[in-house]
C-alpha cells in the first residue's frame, strides 16, 4: 500500500464521471462500487492510487475511476503494473483482470507476479466466460458449457485460480462475490493493506453471456473458517472448495519483494572509469 | 433482510435521525447510477423512472433533514459507520436490473427496497429499549408504510411486461 | 617490411585454450600502447570448449572495421579451424603459425607463410604454462609492443590469482617473444601517436549502457538474449550504483510492459533486445506509441530470420523496426555507427525519447555490440531525457490535448487534480475511448506531427565528402564504407558517405539536400533482401542510376569488396 499521507474522502471521490458502458445486470458495477468504498475507507487520495488493467469488460475500470489508470494490452497488466510499482513504491498499485486476460493470455505473468510478490494487489473479475468478444470459453469456464468456438463444451477442465496463486508464491489469497458489497469491500481492503502480494478473486456474473450465473447470489457461501498463515493448510482446504467459498482463505507472512530504488550512491560521472586504459 | 445490529450503531436519537437520512442518500445515488446505466443503453423511459425515483428519495431526504431539526443530519450521517454485514436497505440491487428492462421492474425494485426499509424500522421499533428512540423510529415507520403504498399506486399504473419484454433481435456485439 | 596503417591478428585455439582471453589481453596492452583497436570474436555452437578465434586489428587510426586481409594467424591448435575459413581471409603476405602437423587445406591454399610452432608443447615444458601466454608473446613481438607494457597489464589482470600465476604467464610471454624473435610480419604498424583526449577499451554494448544510464535511464527489464544480454549485465549493477535498477523479467512480453509502466510513473525506461525478442514487443510498442509514453529498446540485430544465427550479425530488422507496427504508429528508429557511437546514440535516443514521448528503437547489431575496441574517449554531449511536465493545473487537465508542437505536458501519478487513464484504445484529448473520426484524426495527427516538427539537427546522418556518386549505408556498415572511400579519393575516385543515423522519422528534405549533386548511388548493407534499399526507394527521391550492394550475414562486409563496387563503377 502506498507511504503517502491519507485523506479523507467520499467513495463517490474515486468515481470519473464516465458512465460505464457494462451491461446493466453485470457484477463488475458492483465491484466498481466496491473499490472505490475500499479506496475511501483506505484513506489513499485518488492521485496516489494507480489502477492498471487489459483487456476485456472487467479491464473497463480505470477510466470509470478518478485514480491514475493505464488500460493495457491483453494480458500484460501486471508487467505494467510490476514497472510502476518497483519505481514508484510510494502509490498504491491495483490490477485488474477478468478469467481471460488474467488466466489465459496473461497466465505466465500471473505465476511470475504471484512468485515475485511485489507489494500490489491484483483483483479478477471471474465471470467464466470471455465476454467482450461474444461468449467464448474461458480456463474458468466448466467443461461442458456449450459455445459457438467449442459446441458441447471444451471438454477440457478448468483452472483454479486460487490453488495457482497460493502454489506460485502469492501473499494473499481471498475470493470474494461481486453482489456482496460489504464482504468484498471489506476483502479488497484487507488485500490492499496486506503487503506483498494479494490475489482476489471475485465470482462476478456476466447477465449476457452467462444468465445462469445469476443463481451464483444462492451458492456463495462464506467460508466456515478464518484465514490461515499456513500455506499447507490453506492448500488443504482448497482441496474441498466447491468454488464458491467466499472469504480470504490465506494471508501469508513472506517479505514483499522490493528492489532497492532511488537512492543513488555514485555519480554518473563515475561509471566510465572502468573502462579508462 | 435488514438487520439493525449489522447496521450503524444506535446510541442517540441523532444516529436514528443520520441513518434515516443515510439510508434516503443511498438511494438517491444507486437510482442516479441506475439512470445513467440506462442512459448508455438508450433506454429512455428507464431513465426518466430512475430520476424520478431518485428525485422521490431525494424528496424524502430533505423531510427527514425537517424533522430532526437542530441536527445536522447530514455531517451526522458522514460520522456514522457504515453497513458492514448488510446493504443500506433501499439500495436497489444492481444484479436485478436489464437494460431493456421496463418502468413496473424498476418499481417492483423500489417497491422491495421501500419495504426493506419498513420493515428495518420495524424491528428498531420492537428491540429498542428507549422511548424517544422507539418513538422517532415509529415516526419512520409510518413514513415507509407510506412510501410503501405510493409505490402500490404507481404500480397500478404500470402494468407488468409481456413475456417478450427481453426479447432483443439484434445479436450482441464484439467490441475489443 | 612496409608501414602500413593497419594490422590485422587472428588468433584460433578450441577446448579451453583461452584464445578469446588472449585476444582481450592484446587488444588492451595495444590500447595502453597507445594504438587504436577492435575486437571480434567468432565461436563455435558449445557453451565451453569449443573452437574460438579473436579476431584484432590495430591502427594508429581509429578502427571501425575488418581488413580485407589478416596479417598474422596464431593457431594454438587446429581444431575444426574450417569453421572460420571464411572470416580470417589470408593472403601470400600473411604469416601463419602454429603447429606443423594438420594444417588446414585452406591455409595452405592461400599462398600464406607457414611457419611451424608447437605452442602447446612450448606451454607443456614450462611449470604452468598457458598455451594461450605463449600466443599473446608471439603476437606482441611480432606486432612490437613492449615487454613492460605486457607485464603491467598481467599485474593487473592476474592480480588476484597469485604471484604464481603471474610469474607464469611471464615466462610463458617471454617464451613467445623469444620464439618469435627471429620472424617478421610482413608490415608494421607506426609508433601511435600521443593522444591528447583519455583512451577507453569498451565493447558496443557498454557503450549503448553507458549511453543510457547517462541520457537518464533508470529502469530496465529484460529478458536475455544473445548477443543484447551483455548490456543488461552492465546495467545490473551500474544503474544500482546511481540508484536505478534493472529487473529480470519472464519473458520479453514482460519486460516491454514493465518499462512501459515504470515511465508512466515518471521514470526513463530501457530494455534491450535481439531480434526474436523485438518481434514480440510489438504489440506493446504500439501501445507506447498510442499512449504516448517515452521508452527505449535496444534491439541488438543478429542474423534472421526466426532464431537464425544468434552470434552473427546482419541488417535485416530494418522492416521490423520501422514498419513492424500494427495500424498507423509513427515512432523513432536510431542506429549507431560504431562502438563509440553506441554510446552517443543511445543517449540521444534516451531524450528523443522523453522529449517526443515516443518509443525509439536502437538499431545496434552483433558486430559492434559484441566488439571491444581501444577508442578515444568520446566527447560529452548534453542530451539528457527530460520530458514534458504537467504544470499549472488550475483548469481540466488534457493529457492529450491538441496544438502546438504536438508535444502534450505527461502528468506524473502522484500529481492531485491531474488524474487520467493511459489507454490503446483511440481517445480524445482527455484521453477517454473515442471513436469518433475527428478524435482518431486528431490524435493520428498529434503524434506524426510532434516526431515531424522537431528539430533532430545534425546528427540526423554522417554526411561526408563529395562527387556525384554517393554511397549510401548505415549501422554499422559505416565505418567499412568510410574506409573504402579514402581508398577510392586515393585512387581519384571523389564519392560521398550519406549514413543516416536517424531512421525514422523520415528526412526528405535534409536528404534531399544531402543528393545534390549526385547522379550515381551505391546502397551498401547487410540483408538479402535489400531491406534498406527499398526503404530509401519508398521515402526519398533517388537519383535514377542507383545500385545495391547487399549480402546477408554472417561473413562481414569488408571496406575492399565496397571499394571494389565503387571502382567498377567509374565510368
Amino acid at each position: 500500500m502506498s507511504t503517502a499521507e491519507t485523506r479523507a474522502c467520499r467513495p463517490a471521490d474515486y468515481r470519473s464521471d464516465v458512465k460505464p458502458v457494462w451491461c446493466p445486470g453485470c457484477g463488475d458495477h458492483h465491484i466498481l462500487l466496491s473499490f472505490t468504498r475500499a479506496f475511501a475507507e483506505l484513506g489513499q487520495p485518488p492521485e496516489q492510487i494507480a489502477v492498471f488493467s487489459g483487456i476485456g469488460c472487467s479491464s473497463r475500470i480505470p477510466a470509470y475511476t478518478n485514480c491514475y489508470g493505464f488500460h493495457g494490452v491483453h494480458g500484460r497488466s501486471l508487467a505494467l503494473a510490476a514497472g510502476l510499482k518497483v519505481t514508484r513504491p510510494d502509490l498504491t498499485v491495483v490490477v485488474a483482470s477478468g478469467d481471460g486476460d488474467g488466466y489465459s493470455i496473461g497466465g505466465n505473468h500471473f505465476l511470475h507476479a504471484c512468485r515475485r510478490n511485489l507489494d500490489l494487489t491484483y483483483v479478477v473479475m471471474d465471470n467464466r466466460v470471455y465476454g467482450m468478444t461474444k461468449g467464448q470459453p474461458s480456463p474458468t469456464t466448466e467443461p461442458d458449457f456449450d459455445t459457438a468456438l467449442s459446441p458441447g463444451g471444451t471438454g477440457v477442465s478448468p483452472f483454479h485460480p486460487l490453488v495457482i496463486a497460493l502454489a506460485s508464491g502469492a501473499n494473499f489469497v481471498a475470493r470474494a462475490f461481486s453482489g456482496d458489497l460489504n464482504g468484498t469491500t471489506g476483502i479488497l481492503v484487507d488485500a490492499i493493506r496486506h503487503p506483498g502480494f494479494s490475489f482476489v478473486e471475485i465470482l462476478s456474473p456476466c447477465v449476457t453471456f452467462r444468465p445462469d450465473e445469476k443463481e451464483w447470489k444462492g451458492k456463495v457461501h462464506q467460508a466456515p473458517v478464518q484465514a490461515t498463515d499456513d500455506p499447507g493448510r490453506a492448500a488443504r482446504r482448497l482441496m474441498t472448495d466447491d468454488g464458491f467459498n467466499v472469504g480470504v482463505l490465506y494471508r501469508g507472512s513472506r517479505r514483499p519483494y522490493r528492489p532497492e530504488f532511488g537512492h543513488a550512491g555514485v555519480d554518473v560521472g563515475e561509471l566510465e572509469k572502468e573502462f579508462a586504459l | 433482510m435488514t438487520d439493525p445490529a449489522k447496521g450503524p450503531a444506535i446510541s442517540g436519537l441523532a444516529d436514528l435521525f443520520a441513518i434515516a437520512y443515510r439510508i434516503e442518500i443511498d438511494a438517491v445515488e444507486r437510482y442516479r447510477l441506475l439512470a445513467d446505466q440506462m442512459e448508455v443503453h438508450n433506454n429512455l423511459e428507464l431513465v426518466d423512472t430512475f430520476r424520478d425515483l431518485a428525485r422521490a428519495e431525494g424528496l424524502h431526504a430533505e423531510e427527514i433533514r425537517r424533522l430532526a431539526g437542530d441536527i445536522d443530519v447530514a455531517a451526522q450521517s458522514r460520522r456514522i459507520g457504515g453497513w458492514t454485514s448488510e446493504q443500506s436497505p433501499e439500495e436497489a440491487d444492481l444484479s436485478a436490473v436489464h437494460y431493456m428492462m421496463t418502468p413496473w421492474h424498476a418499481l417492483r425494485m423500489a417497491l422491495a427496497g421501500e419495504q426493506r426499509a419498513l420493515a428495518f424500522f420495524e424491528r428498531i421499533v420492537a428491540s429498542t429499549e428507549d422511548a424517544r428512540i422507539k418513538a422517532l423510529a415509529q415516526e419512520f415507520v409510518a413514513e415507509e408504510t407510506e412510501h410503501v403504498a405510493l409505490v402500490h399506486r404507481l404500480l397500478r399504473r404500470h402494468p407488468p411486461p409481456p413475456a417478450t419484454w427481453a426479447d432483443d433481435p439484434d445479436p450482441p456485439v464484439s467490441q475489443e | 617490411m612496409r608501414e602500413t596503417p593497419s594490422v590485422s591478428v587472428a588468433i584460433v585455439g578450441s577446448g579451453g585454450a583461452g584464445a578469446l582471453t588472449t585476444g582481450n589481453l592484446l587488444l588492451e596492452a595495444a590500447g595502453t600502447a597507445g594504438w587504436h583497436g577492435f575486437l571480434t570474436r567468432s565461436v563455435g555452437p558449445q557453451i565451453r570448449g569449443g573452437e574460438a578465434a579473436a579476431l584484432i586489428r590495430l591502427s594508429t587510426r581509429p578502427v571501425e572495421c575488418p581488413a580485407d586481409c589478416f596479417d598474422l594467424l596464431i593457431a594454438v591448435d587446429w581444431l575444426n579451424v574450417d569453421r572460420f575459413h571464411g572470416e580470417i581471409p589470408l593472403g601470400p603476405a600473411s604469416l601463419v603459425i602454429g603447429d606443423a602437423a594438420d594444417v588446414p587445406a585452406g591455409i595452405t591454399a592461400s599462398g600464406a607463410r607457414v611457419v611451424a610452432m608447437p605452442i602447446k608443447d612450448m606451454a607443456k615444458a614450462l611449470p604452468d604454462g598457458r598455451p594461450n601466454m605463449i600466443a599473446l608473446g608471439i603476437a606482441a613481438g611480432l606486432l612490437g609492443l613492449r615487454r613492460e607494457v605486457l607485464a603491467t597489464l598481467l599485474g593487473k589482470r592476474l592480480a588476484d590469482k597469485g604471484r604464481a600465476a603471474i610469474d607464469a604467464s611471464t615466462a610463458a610471454i617471454k617464451a613467445g617473444f623469444d620464439a618469435a624473435a627471429t620472424l617478421e610480419l610482413a608490415v608494421r604498424l607506426p609508433d601511435p601517436e600521443p593522444d591528447a583526449a583519455s583512451r577507453w577499451l569498451i565493447s558496443g554494448n557498454e557503450a549503448t549502457g553507458l549511453g543510457a544510464v547517462r541520457g537518464g535511464i533508470r529502469f530496465a527489464a529484460a529478458y536475455p538474449i544473445t548477443p543484447a544480454t551483455e548490456i543488461l549485465e552492465w546495467l545490473a549493477p551500474n544503474l544500482a550504483k546511481v540508484g536505478g535498477v534493472l529487473m529480470q523479467a519472464e519473458d520479453e512480453l514482460a519486460s516491454i510492459n514493465m518499462i512501459i509502466g515504470a515511465s508512466y510513473g515518471g521514470t526513463p525506461s530501457l530494455t534491450a533486445t535481439s531480434g526474436p525478442g523485438l518481434s514480440l514487443m510489438m504489440e506493446a510498442l504500439g501501445l507506447a506509441t498510442a499512449a504516448e509514453i517515452p521508452i527505449v529498446v535496444v534491439d541488438v540485430m543478429r542474423a534472421g530470420p526466426s532464431t537464425g544465427i544468434p552470434t552473427k550479425s546482419e541488417q535485416a530488422d530494418l522492416n521490423l523496426a520501422v514498419y513492424g507496427f500494427h495500424g498507423d504508429a509513427p515512432h523513432l528508429v536510431l542506429a549507431p555507427q560504431s562502438v563509440a557511437d553506441c554510446l552517443f546514440t543511445t543517449q540521444w535516443a534516451v531524450f528523443l525519447a522523453e522529449a517526443l514521448q515516443a518509443p525509439a528503437i536502437v538499431l545496434s547489431d552483433q558486430f559492434i555490440g559484441q566488439a571491444r575496441a581501444a577508442i578515444s574517449r568520446p566527447a560529452d554531449v548534453a542530451f539528457i531525457g527530460r520530458r514534458l511536465a504537467a504544470t499549472g493545473l488550475g483548469e481540466t487537465y488534457r493529457r492529450y490535448a491538441l496544438g502546438g508542437s504536438g508535444v502534450s505536458p505527461m502528468a506524473v501519478p502522484g500529481t492531485r487534480g491531474a488524474q487520467y487513464t493511459a489507454d490503446g484504445l483511440t481517445h480524445n484529448e482527455q484521453g477517454l475511448p473515442s471513436g469518433s473520426a475527428a478524435d482518431h484524426g486528431g490524435q493520428l495527427d498529434k503524434r506524426r506531427d510532434k516526431l515531424e516538427r522537431f528539430s533532430y539537427g545534425d546528427r540526423w546522418a554522417s554526411l561526408e565528402g563529395d562527387g556525384d556518386l554517393a554511397v549510401v549505408t548505415w549501422g554499422s556498415l559505416t565505418g567499412a564504407v568510410r574506409e573504402a572511400l579514402d581508398r577510392a579519393r586515393a585512387d581519384g575516385v571523389a564519392a560521398r558517405l550519406i549514413a543516416p543515423r536517424l531512421l525514422s522519422p523520415v528526412q526528405p528534405e535534409r536528404f534531399a539536400a544531402a543528393l545534390r549533386g549526385v547522379s550515381r548511388l551505391l546502397v551498401v548493407e547487410q540483408t538479402h533482401g535489400g531491406q534498406f534499399h527499398r526503404y530509401l526507394r519508398a521515402h526519398y527521391e533517388l537519383p535514377g542510376d542507383v545500385r545495391a550492394f547487399h549480402r546477408p550475414g554472417p561473413l562481414p562486409i569488408r571496406p575492399g569488396e565496397i571499394h571494389r563496387e565503387i571502382l567498377e563503377w567509374r565510368s
